[in-house]
């Protein structure tokens, strides 16, 4: 359970999450990317308030936000090219448009040829490589991820990090949980949240009032 | 209709689960066939009560108990009274025949008390009370019978088998609705996973609802064509029955505004599953996260 969550997340930012387990980060994401709203306390997104936004509202908010989950929660009967077009036909995308986009996506991260394979003939570095690949195909103001890196090798763990910094260097938001202490020292210039029995440690203040944030985001439950 | 059924290859695939699989289509060919048996039957039931209704609205009987000398008297009575469009008296060998198919060889036996009987037919809006009265007054034994009155029984149990009938389309509709209700949300518990990735990623309730209205249209389209056609196929061999069937009802069939009714039945019973099937899911992703 979270409890005294006061925080702004800085646009164009790159944040990992932290925490022993059971600390909230997986429910913290979760209202991160609208999956389920906080009992007390508000949440700010995109310059809305949407602790009481009515509900037909939030899909329009969730396609502004890509959603990397730790099991990939890919559809097993589509292929990965369809996969990976989700997003792009729930916004209405034309699909001419819809294949060039995708087919660009999969040779981004390495799946050019396994377009048509079925998420079950696939490895686990490949099924995170199409989930990430459907979080990030309609360039979302916001990427939150976790623990991106915990079923895939440390050459992947890499390669998906290089992803993610090329993402946020094009103005993406980036959230990653993760427990990997490797991972974060290798990514410089990201910034530090840690979570403890659901509340945030921030001795600095830094997080909740961080220089220069142009678009602010709170969490509070 | 089309829009609902017509839609990109790639919207087809999201639920994984092709048309026509499971038991939705077959419960609903049952209740399609159900209720195009039972329309006919309440259609052809009123059909042959507004037969019968016609038929006896202006006809009347006089009944003289054993053979009656003023019986002629008595016809050219009736035939000349300006309010009587059609007047026969029965003769009394018509009567022995009609009831020999009941008594057999007894009929003929000259025991048996043969009532004198003549038929006539009034004026429409004419009443019978001055008629009936100048008929009692040359054969005060005479009873004058209104054949409506005898049959008013029977025309009343035909009208009360039509209320059932429709009853039973209703209930048959509402079992219809019902089943639908339950496929729908067993099919929201199949496919819970799949519908969280679709929320998560930013569809709306309407595009989920659409996946599921559209399955559930054609498992409801081809259900209710199948048992309409199968219903259509027994309705036919019993019209091959017709002779027999009009002798039972007096002639009473579908007419060609009847068939039109029961072919448009499958189309309506498609529609209200799809709206049910709609409306459910709906109501089920409301109270989703």
């Amino acid at each position: 359970m979270l409890r005294d969550l006061d925080f702004r997340l800085t646009g164009g930012g790159f944040y990992f999450l932290t925490g022993p387990s059971g600390a909230g980060k997986t429910s913290l994401l979760r209202l991160l990317y609208l999956a389920q709203r906080p009992t007390r306390g508000r949440i700010r997104l995109f310059d809305e308030e949407l602790t009481e936004a009515p509900r037909d509202s939030l899909p329009y908010f969730r396609r502004r936000i890509g959603v990397v989950f730790q099991d990939f929660r890919l559809l097993r009967h589509l292929s990965a090219f369809d996969n990976i077009a989700l997003p792009l036909r729930i916004a209405g995308v034309g699909e001419s448009e819809i294949d060039g986009s995708v087919r660009e996506m999969l040779d981004w991260v390495g799946l050019g040829d396994r377009a048509s394979a079925r998420p079950a003939t696939l490895s686990g570095g490949e099924q995170q490589r199409v989930a990430i690949a459907r979080a990030v195909i309609n360039r979302p103001e916001l990427l939150v991820a976790d623990e991106p890196t915990g079923n895939v090798d440390s050459d992947m763990a890499k390669r998906l990090m290089h992803l993610f910094s090329s993402l946020n260097q094009l103005g993406t938001t980036v959230v990653v949980a993760t427990h990997d202490i490797g991972l974060i020292s290798a990514t410089p210039g990201a910034q530090l949240i840690r979570l403890e029995n659901g509340t945030m440690v921030d001795p600095t203040g830094s997080l909740r009032n961080p220089p220069g944030a142009a678009s602010p985001r709170r969490g509070q439950r | 209709m089309t829009g609902l059924l017509i839609v990109p290859a790639a919207d087809r695939r999201l639920l994984g689960v092709p048309p026509l699989s499971g038991p939705t289509p077959w419960v609903i060919a049952i209740m399609s066939f159900s209720i195009l048996i039972i329309a006919a039957a309440g259609l052809a039931l009123a059909n042959t009560a507004g037969l019968f209704a016609r038929s006896v609205e202006a006809r009347y009987s006089i009944e003289v108990p054993g053979a009656s000398a003023r019986l002629p008297q008595l016809l050219k009575l009736v035939q000349s009274s300006p309010d009587v469009t059609n007047a026969d008296a029965v003769p009394e060998q018509a009567m022995r025949d009609t009831l020999r198919r009941w008594l057999g060889p007894l009929a003929d036996s000259r025991d048996l008390p043969v009532p004198a009987l003549i038929n006539f037919d009034l004026r429409p809006g004419a009443g019978a009370a001055r008629l009936t009265r100048q008929i009692q007054s040359i054969e005060p034994a005479a009873v004058v019978q209104a054949h409506r009155d005898t049959v008013g029984p029977m025309l009343k149990s035909l009208r009360a088998l039509q209320w059932i009938a429709l009853s039973l389309v209703l209930l048959l509709a509402g079992a219809a609705s019902a089943a639908i209700v339950l496929a729908a949300r067993a099919a929201l518990d199949t496919h819970r996973s799949t519908i969280e990735i679709l929320h998560g990623i930013g569809a709306t309730d309407r595009q989920i609802t659409s996946l599921f209205q559209r399955k559930i249209a054609i498992d409801a389209l081809a259900g209710s064509i199948a048992g309409a056609t199968a219903g259509g196929l027994v309705l036919a061999v019993l019209a091959a029955g017709s002779a027999f069937l009009g002798q039972m009802t007096g002639g009473a069939t579908l007419g060609w505004s009847d068939i039109v009714l029961l072919m448009i039945l499958p189309f309506a019973l498609t529609a209200l599953a799809t709206i049910v099937a709609r409306s459910a899911v709906l109501a089920r992703l409301g109270r989703s996260a």
